[in-house]
C-alpha cells in the first residue's frame, strides 16, 4: 500500500497551518466488487499530528472519511524551520507518514 | 496533555459523501477547492503515471520512452496542450488516448483489444493505467496555451466533423452535445452547464480536464469525459480513440485555444 503525503506547513499571523493529503483508497467494508464479493475494510483509523515530535493533534478516522483524504489543522506555538510530521495507521495494520518543515 | 498548547486548533476534515457535494451549488464547491489550494490527489496518479510510462510492459517488455506525442520521440512537455494532431505515421488525426494506444501496440507489442479492454476505470475502482498516463502526460502541459495543430487538411477536416457531431441531434432524447451545452447560465440538477460554444467555455472545460473526480476518488481523461456525456445522451458507446471522440475533442481545443492548460482540475 502506497503511504505517500503531501505535507505542507505554514506559519500564519500567530498559528501554523498544517496540509496534509494522504493516498488511501478508505475502503468502508461495505461495497461490493464486480464478481459480488463484498471488499474487505481498509481504513485510516488513526492520524496524529506531530511538532518536534510532540503530538498536537490525534485524530480518529472511520470509514466515512473519503478516499484519499485531506487534513488541514492549525496550531499556535510553531516557528520557522521547526519539523511538522503527520502518521497515519489503518485498520488493516498499514502504516504512512510525512515531515516537513515550517516555513 | 497538551491541551493548552494545542488552543485554537480547527480541524477541516473533507470526507464529504458525494451525495452532499451532489446538492453544492458551485459557490460552496468553489470554497471547497479554495480549500484544498494546490493541494490535488491527482498528484498521487501523475506519479503513478510517470512511472508507468518508464516502465517496461507488454510481450516486447518496452516501455514508453520512445512514443512520439507529436513533438518527437519520448518528449513529454508541452505535448499534450498540441494535441489533437495529425500524424503521418498512421495517417490520422489523434487525440492522446489514440497516440498512447498507437505506442502500445507498436513498441510493447499489446493487442489493440488489450488495449481496449478497460480504457477507463469503473466506478470505484482505483484507476486505469491509462488514466494516469493521460494524468502525468496532461500535467506535463500544464500552463502551456492550449494550441492544438490546424495546420494538415485532415486536422480542419477533424474540427469540422467535431463541430457538425456536437449539433448532430440522435439517440431516443434526440439530444446533441449542443443542447445542454450551446447556451449559458443552464444547469443540470445543481450543475452549471459551460456553454462550449464560447471560446471561455470551452477554454475552462478543455483546460480543466482530466480531472480528479472527488466523488469518484479517481482522475477522469477528457476522453472519458466525451464518452459519458454520450452515454447521458444514450447514443451507442463512443470508442476510446475513435475519429468521433478525437473529432469533438477537436472541436473543444480549438474553441478554446489560447487559454492556459489547467489539468489535472478538480472536480465533483
Amino acid at each position: 500500500m502506497a503511504s505517500r503525503i503531501r505535507i505542507r506547513a505554514q506559519l500564519k499571523d500567530d498559528y501554523c497551518e498544517v496540509k496534509a493529503l494522504m493516498r488511501h483508497p478508505m475502503e468502508t467494508g461495505m461495497r461490493k466488487d464486480q464478481s459480488g464479493a463484498a471488499i474487505p475494510a481498509n481504513f485510516i483509523e488513526d492520524v496524529q499530528v506531530l511538532h518536534n515530535d510532540v503530538v498536537v493533534v490525534q485524530a480518529y478516522w472511520g470509514a466515512a472519511v473519503s478516499a484519499n483524504p485531506f487534513l488541514g489543522v492549525r496550531f499556535k506555538g510553531g516557528a520557522q524551520g521547526d519539523v511538522v510530521k503527520v502518521v497515519w495507521r489503518d485498520n488493516q495494520g498499514d502504516s504512512g507518514s510525512g515531515e516537513t518543515t515550517i516555513r | 496533555m497538551h491541551k493548552g498548547f494545542i488552543r485554537g486548533i480547527s480541524a477541516v476534515l473533507i470526507g464529504l459523501w458525494s451525495a452532499m457535494l451532489f446538492s453544492e451549488t458551485d459557490g460552496v464547491f468553489d470554497e471547497y477547492r479554495a480549500m484544498l489550494g494546490d493541494d490535488n490527489p491527482a498528484i498521487f496518479v501523475i506519479f503513478d503515471g510517470e512511472e508507468i510510462w518508464f516502465t517496461p510492459a507488454g510481450p516486447k517488455s518496452a516501455s514508453l520512452e520512445q512514443c512520439d506525442l507529436g513533438l518527437g520521440p519520448g518528449v513529454v512537455e508541452g505535448a499534450y496542450a498540441q494535441l489533437p494532431r495529425y500524424f503521418a505515421d498512421v495517417d490520422r488525426v489523434q487525440d492522446v488516448e489514440a497516440r498512447l494506444e498507437h505506442c502500445m501496440t507498436q513498441l510493447q507489442g499489446l493487442t489493440p483489444a488489450e488495449v481496449h479492454g478497460k480504457p477507463y476505470s469503473l466506478r470505484g475502482d482505483l484507476g486505469t493505467e491509462l488514466e494516469a498516463l493521460v494524468a502525468w502526460i496532461a500535467d506535463q502541459s500544464s500552463g502551456l496555451a492550449i494550441a492544438p495543430m490546424q495546420a494538415h487538411a485532415k486536422e480542419r477536416a477533424t474540427y469540422e466533423l467535431g463541430e457538425r457531431l456536437f449539433y448532430y441531434r440522435a439517440g431516443p432524447h434526440d439530444f446533441s452535445c449542443a443542447t445542454c451545452h450551446e447556451q449559458a447560465g443552464r444547469r443540470i440538477r445543481l450543475q452549471t452547464l459551460p456553454n462550449l460554444t464560447t471560446h471561455q467555455g470551452a477554454a475552462e472545460a478543455y483546460s480543466s480536464w482530466p480531472a480528479y473526480r472527488i466523488s469518484q476518488g479517481i482522475v477522469r481523461t477528457m476522453g472519458w469525459r466525451m464518452r459519458d456525456c454520450m452515454r447521458q445522451q444514450r447514443m451507442p458507446e463512443l470508442i476510446m480513440g475513435s475519429e468521433a471522440t478525437v473529432a469533438l475533442q477537436t472541436y473543444l481545443a480549438v474553441n478554446g485555444a489560447g487559454a492556459p492548460m489547467a489539468a489535472p482540475g478538480l472536480k465533483r
